[in-house]
């Protein structure tokens, strides 16, 4: 397989590129920008065969992706930030629609003030939408997630979103193996639904509903995404046959014998692996679990992986006034009713793109050792 | 009389539109002319419920209903898809209200224009939010009473077709049920250009106007007589062209017809006569076309 060096921003391009979507609108919005440019130089070098359209904000991106999608082919787009917040409405929208858009999310902070750090509130305040939610690591699995996400979209009718990190992840070179093209048209096959809007047929989509007309289908959406979790799996275990790279719904890194796992996601999970193993050299048995699907949460995992553990340390990247870490509550109601729980510390680690280094992590990691697990999150930094 | 015209039904009958709707009407003669291989973007407005409910529609057409504010974009989105599954004859057509389009859903209709993405925009215009119980959008003109202007509006209508032949689009255009054979010319030669087309229906409300039943229809002829709504279209932004009838009544006999102007004063009158008079001139001008002619002396 072809390694290129790749920020995961143009990962994320080159992953739609080879999915082969045939509708693209886009929006600039920084750290995204860089998916969008390389998009359109795509289509213009003729690399690329998709409609490409620019409208005047994300609002109207996502407003022209759902009926895209609905009218039987297969859409991408990106965003950040601001952007997500203001296709907030249609993001409930798309997943009413059942329209299996992909779309790649930078996580940046949100204004006011105005600032451009990683923290993901950003997706984690669409988690009640009904998107599937990935959290990538590096620019490899950034480009493998939008080509599961497709995979994993198409096959229970609901929209995915794939987020990366602002900078750390988005502009940061690494070396990216770029799957043929051919084995990734036999891992997407072209996008055929069973319903489409066509002049020839007697579909339609939006009409007004009974009340019990939407109660079905809330319930049928619900269905679906209890769909995704073994959706996901098969959908990564093939790309694992086909490229030898698997990434989970969760990744475990030397959780065996762990007294203490750390849990997180996104960019800070490599961090978090020198942190474990520098606390296992200084003699405390500590591991990492890494969320990758969010949305929805793989629960039954996550308490068959921390069951016996004494101490979890969630380090979330984002802050929920009046809650805390959204991964430290989401965790906790993940585990709530288990045997011998573990004591689950929440840590705003990261907050406003605030440097983590794996220093730091150990010192959180020695600290919650000796604290009892409160409800409440702490602050550190 | 004209001819009976033989006309391909599109919309079909036990739709839930009020007895004597104008907005019905003037779908009826839309989708007639533009025929059945044509996809529909509606937004919530009146025609959202004549296009209703789940699992009945009122249309021999697909129809999207897209959130309030997107239309325009939704359309795009749809165009896009179907270009990409070589589905390049189809018509997409939006069919918005007033409000979905001067005002929530500006934003994309101006965008939309700016791309010239291939629709055809149906604004149809009934100068307020008719279908929440009648109250003022920019698009309500100066003076009418609505829902949340219970002592009238203190500022002018919102001059769409003007707005978007600023946008340099292929084609903009003025037209009513009232004037039918000037609609479906309109209708069809939209049809036949690509890029984005609008037409913005006048279309009286019955209710949200005061207007009896059977007087839709004579009140936007009253429109169009008295220049409150002239007849007329715009291509590429800059050959203006009169299609109706010129200027033969004043404002007065407009007013009068309709309950949300019934407390008007003779001041009023006279000021609203004076825009629409100069609102005259100014197309007349654009238009290159003799006064004398227009006003039939």
């Amino acid at each position: 397989m072809k390694r290129v060096l790749l920020t995961g921003n143009h990962a994320v391009a080159w992953a739609a590129r080879l999915a082969r979507p045939k509708v693209v609108p886009v929006y600039p919005i920084t750290p995204q920008t860089p998916v969008m440019e390389l998009l359109t130089e795509f289509q213009a070098a003729g690399e690329l065969d998709a409609e490409i359209l620019t409208p005047e904000s994300e609002h109207s991106v996502m407003a022209a992706c759902i009926p895209a999608s609905l009218a039987g082919v297969r859409v991408f787009t990106a965003t950040a930030s601001q952007g997500l917040m203001l296709m907030h409405e249609l993001l409930h929208y798309a997943v009413g629609a059942r329209a299996p858009i992909v779309m790649a999310n930078v996580n940046r902070t949100i204004a006011s003030p105005w600032a451009f750090w990683p923290d993901q509130t950003d997706s984690l305040a669409q988690r009640d939408t009904g998107w599937i939610q990935l959290y990538a690591e590096s620019a490899q699995e950034a480009l493998d997630s939008v080509i599961h996400a497709y995979r994993i979209a198409e096959r229970v009718a609901l929209p995915a979103m794939v987020n990366l990190d602002a900078f750390y992840v988005s502009h940061a070179l690494e070396p990216v193996a770029l799957p043929p093209q051919e084995l990734v048209d036999g891992y997407l096959p072209p996008y055929r639904p069973e319903h489409f809007i066509d002049p020839g047929r007697g579909e339609s989509w939006g009409n007004v509903v009974s009340q019990d007309m939407y109660y079905r289908h809330r319930r049928e959406i619900g269905a679906a995404m209890d769909r995704v979790p073994q959706t996901a799996l098969e959908a990564d275990r093939e790309w694992y046959r086909l490229t030898g790279r698997t990434w989970g719904l969760t990744d475990c890194y030397r959780c065996e014998d762990a007294e203490l796992v750390v849990v997180t996601m996104g960019s800070m999970c490599g961090t978090a692996r020198d942190a474990v193993d520098a606390l296992r050299e200084s003699g405390l048995p500590a591991g990492l679990l890494k969320v990758r699907l969010f949305r929805p949460l793989p629960a039954a995992e996550l308490r068959e992986t921390l069951s016996g553990v004494r101490d979890v340390l969630v380090l979330d990247r984002n802050f929920s006034p009046g809650v805390g870490g959204v991964l430290h509550q989401e965790l906790r109601a993940a585990l709530y009713g288990m045997k011998n729980p573990p004591g689950v510390h929440g840590y705003l680690a990261g907050v406003g793109g605030v440097n983590v280094p794996p220093q730091k992590i150990m010192e959180f990691a020695r600290q919650a050792r000796v604290s009892d697990a409160e409800p409440e999150p702490v602050w550190v930094r | 009389m004209g001819e009976m015209r033989e006309i391909q039904e599109l919309l079909c009958s036990g739709h839930a539109a009020c007895p004597g709707c104008i907005d019905a009407l003037s779908a009826r003669h839309v989708l007639a002319t533009l025929g059945p291989d044509s996809v529909a973007v509606i937004p919530p407005s009146c025609m959202a419920i004549i296009a209703g409910p789940q699992p009945l529609s009122g249309m021999r057409i697909p129809v999207y209903q897209p959130s309030l504010e997107s239309s325009a974009a939704a359309a795009s989105g749809l165009r896009r898809a179907l270009d990409a599954r070589g589905r390049t004859g189809t018509h997409v057509v939006v069919l918005a209200g007033d409000g979905g389009t001067c005002d929530i859903g500006f934003q994309c209709l101006s965008s939309a224009a700016e791309r010239d993405e291939n629709i055809l925009y149906f604004c149809f215009d009934n100068e307020g939010y008719m279908n929440t119980g009648a109250q003022k959008s920019s698009s309500t003109p100066h003076f009418a009473r609505t829902g949340s202007t219970p002592a009238g509006k203190l500022t002018r209508k919102k001059n769409l077709v003007e707005i978007m032949a600023a946008h340099e689009i292929p084609y903009a255009a003025t037209a009513t049920a009232a004037f039918l054979p000037d609609l479906v010319r309109k209708v069809e030669k939209a049809k036949a250009m690509r890029g984005l087309r609008l037409i913005t229906l006048l279309v009286p409300c019955l209710d949200g106007w005061g207007v009896p039943d059977d007087q839709g229809i004579g009140v936007a002829r009253l429109a169009v007589e008295s220049g409150v709504f002239p007849l007329y279209e715009v291509e590429d932004g800059c050959r203006y062209t009169l299609t109706g009838p010129g200027k033969t009544r004043p404002v007065r006999d407009y007013l009068a017809a309709q309950r949300r102007y019934r407390e008007l004063g003779e001041k009023e009158i006279e000021q609203l006569q004076g825009e629409v008079d100069a609102g005259w001139e100014r197309l007349l001008e654009k238009s290159g076309s003799d006064p004398r002619r227009e006003i039939g002396v």
